[in-house]
């Protein structure tokens, strides 16, 4: 269980991290060209509209039985991970560029500079939004299967406190994040969970039980690092 | 609606960005649940299927991903 939990927190808050950083990055764009009323006014609609969205979808969760939770979770999970091991190992090896904070900053700030102060108050709500609706899942997904959405949900507080403090105190993109490592790690993660609760509701039996999440996330790295070295040979 | 389809592309981009990753995927989940539900492998096997083909699907897709 303790593994669980762990898991759960870490992947919870270098996930949130990611996504946090990428709506912080144009929130601070729209403070930056139309001052802070539009920019916190479309943020605090955007975490309404999440907190609504959690209280319409979190009772629902108690409603479905946990093995079929843990399978649905768990092909999620899954596909999410994969998706996010696959495009860090290509953008590791050169195949595609790595996201560039500075520059979607500067590329926000263009698009921005002559709209009108609402429609900059919607891009903020509508980044909030939309990197909140990943945040909400990776939370719920990496917690629903063991009842650890609190867990997972403290992981998710803590990364959203460090990049607002961050932010705060440099006033800039936070483009030091090494966000591929991140996605990496997370990507690497979550498909061990994923791996783990799609079989445990198709009746796979793993070795250890939940210490099979260690081999297997390792197991989910070496293949990442063996497939940066593939997708650099092709190259 | 514009915010609407967007949240709806936005949570299905968050599982599909190469279809050919996500179709490998549920065909192989769909392969291991099949052969297990009709008792043709056992728990440990196809815990192993079910690791082993993830991976093979990964690197497959990367080398294929990168002479693109």
């Amino acid at each position: 269980m303790l593994i669980h939990s762990l898991s759960a927190i870490l992947s919870a808050f270098l996930a949130s991290l990611v996504e946090v950083v990428e709506a912080f990055t144009i929130v601070l764009a729209v403070g930056v060209t139309h001052g802070w009323r539009p920019a916190l006014a479309g943020t605090g609609v955007g975490l309404a509209a999440l907190v609504a969205l959690v209280a319409v979808l979190g009772p629902l969760l108690g409603a479905v039985p946990l093995a079929a939770l843990q399978g649905v979770v768990g092909l999620l999970l899954l596909l999410f991970g994969m998706r996010w091991l696959r495009k860090a190992v290509l953008r590791a090896a050169g195949r595609i560029p790595l996201h560039d904070e500075a520059a979607e900053f500067a590329r926000e700030r263009r698009l921005l500079t002559g709209r009108p102060a609402f429609a900059a108050g919607a891009a903020a709500f509508q980044a909030v939004l939309l990197e909140g609706v990943e945040v909400v899942f990776i939370v719920v997904a990496v917690g629903a299967g063991r009842g650890l959405v609190g867990a997972a949900s403290l992981g998710a507080a803590a990364a959203a406190a460090l990049v607002v403090a961050a932010g705060l105190v440099l006033h800039k993109p936070l483009s030091v994040v090494p966000e591929n490592t991140l996605k990496l790690i997370v990507g690497v993660m979550l498909s061990a969970f994923g791996t783990f609760w799609l079989g445990e509701s198709v009746g796979l039996a793993w070795p250890a039980t939940d210490f099979a999440l260690l081999p297997m996330a390792l197991g989910f790295l070496l293949a990442a690092i063996v497939g940066v070295r593939v997708a650099e040979v092709r190259g | 609606m514009k915010v609407v389809g967007a949240v709806w592309n936005e949570v299905l981009g968050l599982f599909v960005d190469d279809g050919s990753l996500a179709a490998a995927i549920l065909v192989l989940v769909g392969l291991v649940a099949t052969l297990r539900g009709r008792g043709l492998i056992g728990p440990a096997l196809g815990g192993g299927v079910l690791f082993g083909g993830l991976v093979v699907i990964l690197l497959e897709n990367v080398r294929r991903s990168s002479r693109r």
